[in-house]
């Protein structure tokens, strides 16, 4: 938290008053963002009896003028969340990865950007696409999931994906955070932090990029023309990534 | 040729024990090494996050891909009414059965939750090619042994062409399906291609001959039986052009892509410099899985020698791996173009070419389900009448149309 | 000769099917004649830990026996694919009144609660693949906010 600026003894209580203000003010503030409550517009929180309806869509803006390069505060927050293991150093080709780091070079010019990269959460994903048994499906209010419960572990869906958002559990794991079931032989993505979502917090991520200062990830409802990222998408110059696929992600980028 | 006499071999000598002992000895690591994989997780393998299917998939694939193939001799015989074919026709149905019973085990085996096939046949999503293939599989079982049935049961001969006319149009479908579980991946520059489907069917065609030219020379010069020239001639001819036809599809394939700016960088890989996927390409699949066998195959005196026939054959059978290997692997080895225009690299392998060494477990599991199937011929052909007892030139009618 | 062969046959038959069917009906007898009542028979002995929170489970006894695993199916689908998430039928409520308070599990050994009937079923339990056998852990009580500033002020 920022200090307030020296003063001159002479002012001492008024001191006093000013760093009790802003002290409390911080305490505040810290209270309300440390159990990750929402911040921008979100829709009503939904009844714990009652099921999703698509009158809901949840989507991710990413800004990319405020991303910062070499900065992967929403990597490690999603990884400690969801309790996977952070990736090896160097990483390895079986280490799962929900959201990463793209380094973008453009081949042309030379020049370099850094944008994070996770499952996209499609209006007509693939994925849900060529699942054999309808594990991996879209949630009425079009967050793609992966019911582990009748995964077979075919890895049809890593196949199809066009953003390498998928992952295959190759070995036993233990410690799951019990909010975040995970096992072998099943496939994952992120799940735009669900557990989370339906309990009107904000994913993980977008929560650490805030934190961190950067804001360059913002949540919400892309049905509410009020919420902010509504707004943005229809006022501003966003994209999608393989827009030509068609595939109408809930993920958007701009800035780019 | 108005009776064939079909009998079971003999199969009680030392020899053809310690072959099926031999190859049971195969398919009995295979099961090893599917227990294996399955406890220790996909960990054990060379598979990862990049390329997830891997040498166990490069079998099964072509396996079954060879099973749809090796009903072709059959439907020759039924379907065509080349009377040549038709005591060719129930081994062809044995071997049709035994190479997708093969493929299949080694497909189920490799899931992640192998232990949840139950849930695959009870829950569909019937967008996917995989939940067709239950039922087109399961069906080409049925289908194909109703058709044995109706050439071996004599009471019903008369229903074979309607049966053989059925299983054709099956495994037309089901190979469709094979080769589209690849076409339909909008995401792979390798794939997403209509032309993948036809390929396929093509594919089979050269792929079921050769395993069928192999198992018929092998079960005729290992028990004793008279095997002709005519026969061997006139399917040695039709393999070469089999074989003609499928390097068409992959000349046509390759030369569309060729045409489209955006496809030029996989086909660079594939062609020029992907290392092990090029040199599998050029050596594996055109030069010995198809220029070879063509030189061999198109000539007569050298398709007269035996030995060069079957050499032609495992030429095929080789190329074919190879080409299954460069489509499933090298396809996941080239990185996905998300950002095109852009250079990218990232912790998790975007835009850089994914490694992939294939393992022990996976090799064995792929050799196991090889073993599977000619466990099945092996004994079949000893315990139901399958073979006819001889195939020699004075008993096969040259006059082919019926 | 053959016709005698054919009634040889014929009685043999019928003695089997006679043989088959008295077991059968027999054994029936036997078994529902001995109407299990609670506490007898052979019955599986499942470790409850009472010293956790609450002294009953959210549905009787009797309701969960027969029904815990349709229940534990159904509502898994309810949670995954539509998002309903009730607290009395979440996996996490069961395991928070059911873990021991040895380990905070519920497997690990035969006296911890789903393993000592599954043991005994010889059901294998697959949940534990995927989910945590263990509670989540209590949030600690957030500690009184310490103001940004102090008193005497921060050389910086």
């Amino acid at each position: 938290m920022s200090q307030p600026d020296q003063q001159s003894p002479s002012s001492q209580s008024v001191d006093n008053h000013r760093r009790q203000f802003i002290g409390t003010s911080a305490a505040l503030a810290a209270l309300s963002v440390t159990p990750g409550v929402m911040v921008y517009g979100l829709a009503h929180s939904k009844p714990d009896d009652q099921p999703v309806t698509n009158k809901v869509r949840w989507g991710l803006l990413i800004d990319n003028t405020k991303c910062a390069d070499g900065c992967t505060d929403c990597v490690t927050a999603c990884f400690t969340a969801n309790g996977i293991q952070l990736p090896s150093v160097p990483p390895k080709e079986t280490d799962p990865q929900w959201i990463r780091k793209v380094e973008l070079k453009d081949m042309r010019t030379g020049r370099t950007q850094s944008l994070p990269v996770m499952c996209q959460h499609c209006e007509e994903p693939p994925c849900v696409d060529v699942c054999p048994t309808g594990a991996s499906f879209k949630r009425a209010d079009g967050i793609v999931l992966v019911d582990k419960h009748i995964c077979i572990g075919c890895r049809y869906c890593v196949m199809a994906c066009p953003y390498k958002a998928r992952s295959f559990i190759h070995e036993a794991l233990t410690d799951q955070k019990p909010d975040v079931p995970r096992g072998k032989g099943t496939v994952e993505s992120c799940t735009l932090c669900v557990q989370r979502v339906d309990r009107d917090e904000q994913p993980a991520c977008v929560e650490a990029c805030s934190q961190a200062g950067h804001k360059a990830i913002i949540f919400g409802d892309l049905n509410d023309v009020n919420s902010e990222i509504a707004k943005r998408v229809a006022g501003r110059v966003t994209m999608q990534l393989r827009a030509d696929l068609a595939l109408n992600p809930g993920v958007r980028y701009e800035g780019f | 040729m108005s009776s064939v006499t079909f009998r079971e071999i003999e199969g009680r000598s030392p020899r053809y024990w310690f072959l099926l002992g031999l190859i049971a000895l195969f398919a009995a690591l295979g099961l090893g090494a599917a227990y294996y994989m399955e406890h220790y997780g996909h960990i054990v393998t060379g598979m990862n996050n990049s390329v997830v299917w891997g040498m166990p998939h490069v079998f099964a694939v072509f396996l079954i891909v060879a099973a749809s193939g090796a009903l072709n001799v059959a439907s020759i015989g039924s379907v065509f009414g080349k009377l040549m074919y038709k005591p060719l026709a129930r081994l062809s149905g044995l071997l049709a059965i035994a190479l997708l019973a093969g493929g299949l085990t080694v497909l189920m085996l490799d899931l992640g939750r192998p232990d949840r096939l139950i849930v695959a046949m009870t829950y569909y999503n019937f967008k996917s090619v995989f939940a067709w293939n239950v039922f087109l599989y399961t069906g080409f079982f049925g289908i194909v042994a109703v058709y044995l049935w109706s050439m071996m049961e004599h009471r019903m001969n008369g229903y074979s062409k309607a049966a053989g006319m059925a299983a054709f149009i099956w495994r037309l479908i089901l190979t469709t399906g094979t080769g589209s579980i690849f076409g339909f991946l909008v995401a792979r520059d390798a794939y997403n291609s209509a032309l993948l489907a036809p390929m396929f069917i093509i594919l089979s065609f050269a792929y079921g001959l050769a395993v069928y030219l192999l198992v018929m020379i092998a079960a005729y010069t290992w028990s004793g039986r008279p095997l002709g020239d005519a026969v061997l001639q006139r399917l040695g001819r039709l393999l070469g052009v089999f074989v003609a036809a499928a390097l068409y599809f992959v000349f046509v394939f390759h030369l569309t892509n060729l045409y489209f700016t955006k496809q030029h960088a996989v086909e660079k890989f594939i062609l020029l410099d992907g290392g092990v996927y090029t040199a599998l390409f050029w050596i594996g699949q055109i030069v010995i899985g198809g220029i070879v066998p063509m030189l061999i195959l198109f000539n007569p005196k050298l398709r007269a020698a035996r030995g060069l026939l079957v050499a032609a054959c495992l030429a095929i059978v080789f190329g074919g791996l190879a080409q299954m290997y460069v489509t499933i692997i090298g396809g996941q080895a080239f990185p996905l173009d998300i950002f095109p225009g852009w250079q990218t690299r990232s912790t998790f392998f975007d835009g850089v070419v994914h490694q992939y060494t294939p393992s022990l477990p996976e090799i064995m599991l792929g050799v196991g389900g090889v073993a599977i199937a000619l466990v099945i011929v092996t004994f079949g052909i000893k315990v139901l009448r399958f073979l006819p007892e001889s195939l020699a030139d004075s008993e096969v009618d040259p006059h082919a149309k019926a | 000769m053959m016709a005698w062969r054919a009634s040889h046959r014929m009685w043999k038959w019928m003695v089997g099917i006679l043989v088959v069917l008295s077991l059968s009906i027999g054994a029936y007898a036997v078994a529902s004649g001995t109407a299990e009542k609670a506490g007898s028979g052979i019955q599986p002995t499942i470790i409850i830990d009472k010293s956790r929170a609450g002294d009953k489970c959210v549905e009787d006894t009797a309701y969960m026996r027969k029904n815990h695993m349709k229940l534990l199916l159904h509502e898994r689908d309810e949670t995954v694919h539509f998002g309903i998430r009730t607290k009395k039928y979440s996996l996490q409520n069961c395991i928070s009144c059911h873990a021991s308070s040895v380990d905070n599990s519920v497997i690990g050994s035969d006296t911890h609660f789903c393993q000592s009937c599954h043991t005994y079923a010889a059901v294998s339990l697959d949940c534990w693949e995927c989910h945590s056998s263990k509670p989540k852990p209590q949030p600690v009580a957030i500690a009184a906010p310490v103001p940004a500033v102090s008193v005497e002020g921060n050389k910086k």
